[in-house]
């Protein structure tokens, strides 16, 4: 193992070296960004290389109006909102779902599953289940939305915050910021989508896309065969996670995802309207749609609190570099969704910052 | 939040699965992964497996889990 490390580490040193100049590798997966900070991969590098942490937390990319619609649907008493527990702290317009638990049915579940047995389980109340995630989650919420419709659980329905990884890499360095240099690109993700979907990514854009899995010698080999690719001036896209990842990913999944969901332009935050970038359930489903049970329109709603979790997002500043990071923006405070959620990068900075360099 | 967890199927009916991991059982359902049999590892995302893994793989991603758990137990006791 020591030697995998070396190695790498050495691959990386003498890549920078010959680079010559800033490197920025942006990982796009919260579990990512947890282990980079848990193990300390940052202090490592050389001071060149840079990582930033993109959008890969589902919890941190979600916009506030769906924030807002959330804690707007829970205070009807006819419903029982069930969420993943990562969303429960999120604050928006009058709370968040923790604090309206006293006055709301909220459930916290483990999977899509659970939260359409809760539709049966309660045939007096409207479960609206809260689909937040990237293509790993979206097939589960698609299963649930077919079995709904298969055995006419007409009180279970879905307000789908589920988005699409590639769209916003795309977004990122086509706009927001030309300084991305290459990808490290998530592994669970992938198992999904294959890498074959970062092609046009490495081809159009001459990024670097390189799927690692979350033990640091798999980041840390990653990061050596992005560093090499750049020193080498040669493209390509690689998988240092073939254990699981495979070219095309879960087809099944796929297909299920495509039965029941299409894409549409929809809002991210920091990034804003990203175009086919999030996915809505298909008109054959629409029944069970919340946007429309609820007639909800998805308007953008402009964030006053200061918080700067948009550009941290972005890679366009790190999180100390907020002007509330630390000081009304803590762990036992937390003002912005980067904070709240554990994959955050305001979080894993937050505990582990005295040991980053700046 | 799109970390699937390695476990082992040890009863299989269709596509309803109970997987075990470290010990801890659950139900997770099969239907993106038609193939599997019983005694197979799987990654388990939102109740359901979506890809195989090895056992090498599998003990890797346990270790990690179980040194992520210790990250989120330390912040919570942080923030009480």
């Amino acid at each position: 193992m020591l030697d995998r490390i070396n190695k790498a580490q050495n691959m990386i040193e003498t890549a920078c070296k010959k680079l010559g100049k800033q490197i920025n590798i942006m990982e796009v997966c919260g579990t990512h960004t947890v282990s980079i900070f848990r193990n300390g991969i940052r202090t490592i590098l050389p001071d060149n290389l840079k990582l930033l942490s993109g959008p890969g937390c589902p919890v941190c990319v979600t916009d506030q109006s769906y924030i807002d619609n959330v804690l707007q649907i829970a205070d009807n008493k006819d419903c029982l909102i069930a969420t993943y527990g990562d969303m429960i702290r999120v604050p928006g317009k009058g709370g968040s779902l923790e604090t309206k638990q006293t006055t709301a049915n909220v459930k916290i579940v483990l999977s899509s599953e659970d939260a359409l047995q809760l539709a049966k389980d309660n045939p007096d109340k409207t479960v609206v289940f809260i689909a937040v995630g990237f293509e790993t989650t979206t097939p589960a919420t698609a299963v649930a939305i077919k079995e709904a419709h298969a055995d006419s659980v007409d009180n279970f329905c879905v307000l789908s915050g589920h988005k699409l990884v590639v769209p916003a890499m795309k977004a990122l360095v086509s706009t927001k910021n030309d300084h991305i240099d290459a990808f490290l690109c998530p592994g669970h993700v992938s198992v999904i989508i294959g890498y074959n979907s970062y092609k046009e990514i490495v081809e159009d854009y001459g990024r670097p896309c390189v799927v690692a899995g979350f033990e640091p010698i798999q980041i840390i080999e990653g990061l050596a065969e992005i560093c090499r690719q750049l020193a080498d001036g040669k493209t390509k896209l690689e998988s240092v996670y073939s254990a699981v990842v495979t070219a095309e990913g879960n087809t099944i999944a796929q297909k299920i995802i495509e039965e029941c969901f299409e894409p549409a332009d929809g809002y991210w935050r920091g990034l804003g309207e990203i175009e086919k970038s999030t996915l809505k359930i298909k008109d054959k489903y629409s029944k069970f749609d919340a946007l429309k049970r609820f007639d909800i329109t998805e308007t953008p709603v402009e964030d006053t609190s200061g918080c700067q979790c948009g550009e941290v997002l972005c890679g366009l500043i790190d999180p100390p570099q907020c002007k509330l990071f630390g000081k009304t923006c803590t762990i036992n405070t937390p003002i912005g969704p980067c904070m709240v959620s554990s994959e955050g990068a305001c979080a894993a900075w937050y505990k582990y910052s005295l040991k980053e360099k700046p | 939040m799109c970390l699937a967890i390695p476990a082992r199927i040890v009863e299989l009916e269709g596509d309803k699965a109970v997987v075990d991991a470290m010990g801890n059982r659950w139900k997770a359902k099969t239907t993106l992964l038609p193939e599997v049999k019983l005694g197979d590892l799987v990654l388990i995302h939102a109740g359901f497996a979506i890809s195989t893994i090895d056992e090498e793989e599998a003990k890797k991603t346990w270790q990690l889990i179980a040194e992520i758990n210790d990250f989120n137990e330390t912040q919570n006791k942080i923030s009480g």
